[in-house]
């Protein structure tokens, strides 16, 4: 990094110099509506680096639009958030850099059907860093190992069940290499013998200290490997803690509730 | 090639089906030349209007109103008139607009004359371009429609620019989507470059009318006519369907 950069960005932003002892997704007073429906009002959550959150919620309680509000796929309309200091929602947002450092897995998978396994992971490398073909493909391979999928290289993703679909998607956006990993739901498409595969590849990221928010309808994932729980509901956080407090004893009604529905 | 020659002539003496264009080498030669119009007109509309559809539907998606605007009546324009109105349109109303002085010098004297700039070919390149280059627009239009939202966002997720995303998504899934319609149309327009007989294109059928009408062999030419076009719609069909398959995506779009 070029000296004179680094001494602009200070003084334009002071925000800028961000340390690791400071949040690295920072999300303060969020308000998204679309239209006349208000899907959050007023989300504040800190996430501090190599921290697994996950968000758990009735649906319809602005779970997953919270997440795309952290990679600007959404904007919002009052509030503020930070990845490693750099406010997301400002109008002339550096979006490459912010989604270098924020990968994002979705509930279908969204894998590009025209490309197979291997080209999946190394579209972005590619075509949005311009790295080197074949160091690309050499990492590609690896994640692809990662994720348990060697031998599938060349396959399509139509060839592919929805738990190998879905790890593809996992190497699809470590290839970018993220420093902040969400995951919107990824386990809600899938059938309950396949849940598993995929949960244990987060488990994975997450014992080697990547940042991870999970949107999630899994109690037992979320409780056993989360640092810190939020539940929402109707576009507020009700109520948060850690996994062992926040299951035992939930004080907020709604929590309660929505826990005795599905414990 | 004498002996097939010798045939036909005899088949024409015997039953009276004259088939000129195969027996006589004037007639096959203008036969011929014809067709040669036809595959040349056809296969230069094709990639013209291919280009048009695909240009016109990125226009269609720009954020200015204008581009939009401005595609979608040529869209409007060129899908409810009728091809042949076009087509005179393009060459009796243009046409003498674009005119260009050839000067010719006999002995002493210099005549100065006004001739078209662009022939009758031209003007039907251009006029049936335009014509299936406006539905190519709809249906390539339909295909990048058809491509999902949640795949749009995967790929701004990974930090793709618009232009990347619709080069390397976009594009190649719309295509997939969208060859069907595409075929059809393209097969329309084989057929739709007859009209060009209208402003004396030396295509097959203008062609075939001059034998017809010297050699008087109607009901012959109006056959034979007939199985050409079968046999030039089917070579494209089977190269479209080849290249369908060839594209074609394991558990994708069915």
């Amino acid at each position: 990094m070029a000296q004179p950069v680094l001494a602009k960005e200070t003084v334009d932003q002071p925000e800028a110099a961000w340390t690791p002892d400071r949040p690295i997704v920072e999300i303060t007073d969020v308000h998204k509506a679309f239209g006349p429906v208000e899907v959050l009002k007023g989300v504040s959550l800190d996430v501090m680096k190599g921290d697994v959150v996950c968000i758990i919620g009735p649906s319809g309680s602005g779970k997953s639009t919270l997440l795309r509000c952290i990679n600007a796929l959404v904007d919002i309309q009052k509030g503020s958030i930070r990845v490693e200091g750099q406010e997301v929602h400002v109008p002339k947002l550096d979006k490459l850099a912010l989604r270098k450092k924020v990968g994002m897995v979705f509930q279908q998978y969204n894998l590009f059907p025209h490309k197979t396994a291997l080209d999946n992971v190394m579209m972005a490398p590619l075509k949005v860093l311009k790295q080197d073909r074949r160091d690309v493909e050499g990492r590609a391979r690896e994640l692809l190992a990662k994720v348990r999928l060697t031998g599938k290289e060349a396959s399509y993703p139509g060839e592919l069940s929805g738990g190998q679909q879905q790890r593809v998607a996992i190497a699809r956006s470590l290839a970018m290499g993220p420093d902040v990993m969400l995951f919107d739901e990824v386990t809600a498409a899938l059938d309950p013998e396949t849940v598993k595969e995929v949960l244990v590849t987060i488990r994975q990221l997450a014992e080697e200290g990547m940042t991870c928010m999970l949107v999630t309808h899994e109690m037992g994932f979320a409780r056993e490997i989360a640092d810190h729980i939020y539940f929402t509901d109707h576009g507020r956080i009700v109520e948060h803690g850690p996994p062992a407090e926040f299951f035992q004893n939930a004080q907020d009604p709604r929590t309660k509730e929505f826990l005795s529905q599905i414990l | 090639m004498d002996g097939i020659e010798a045939w036909f002539l005899d088949l024409y003496h015997t039953t009276g089906i004259n088939l000129t264009i195969v027996y006589d080498a004037f007639d096959r030669e203008r036969f011929l030349r014809g067709l040669l119009n036809t595959v040349v007109l056809s296969v230069i509309c094709l990639v013209f209007s291919v280009i048009i559809g695909i240009l016109g539907a990125w226009l269609l998606g720009a954020r200015q109103a204008i581009p939009r605007r401005f595609v979608q009546a040529y869209v409007q324009f060129f899908r409810n008139t009728p091809p042949l109105v076009q087509m005179y349109f393009f060459f009796f109303a243009l046409g003498p607009l674009f005119m260009t002085t050839v000067e010719r010098q006999v002995g002493q004297m210099v005549f100065v004359s006004e001739t078209p700039l662009l022939t009758s070919f031209h003007w039907a390149v251009i006029s049936l371009s335009f014509f299936a280059g406006a539905f190519n627009v709809e249906i390539f239009r339909s295909g990048i429609e058809a491509v999902p939202r949640s795949t749009i966002e995967a790929a701004e997720a990974l930090g793709m620019s618009r232009w990347q995303i619709y080069l390397d998504v976009i594009l190649p899934l719309a295509f997939r989507i969208c060859l069907p319609a595409l075929n059809n149309n393209l097969v329309n327009l084989v057929k739709t470059t007859t009209l060009a007989y209208a402003i004396a294109v030396p295509e097959l059928l203008y062609m075939s009318n001059q034998i017809w009408s010297d050699s008087v062999n109607v009901p012959e030419m109006m056959t034979v006519l007939l199985f050409v076009y079968v046999g030039l719609v089917a070579i494209l069909v089977f190269a479209m369907q080849r290249w369908e398959r060839a594209m074609k995506l394991p558990g994708f779009g069915t």
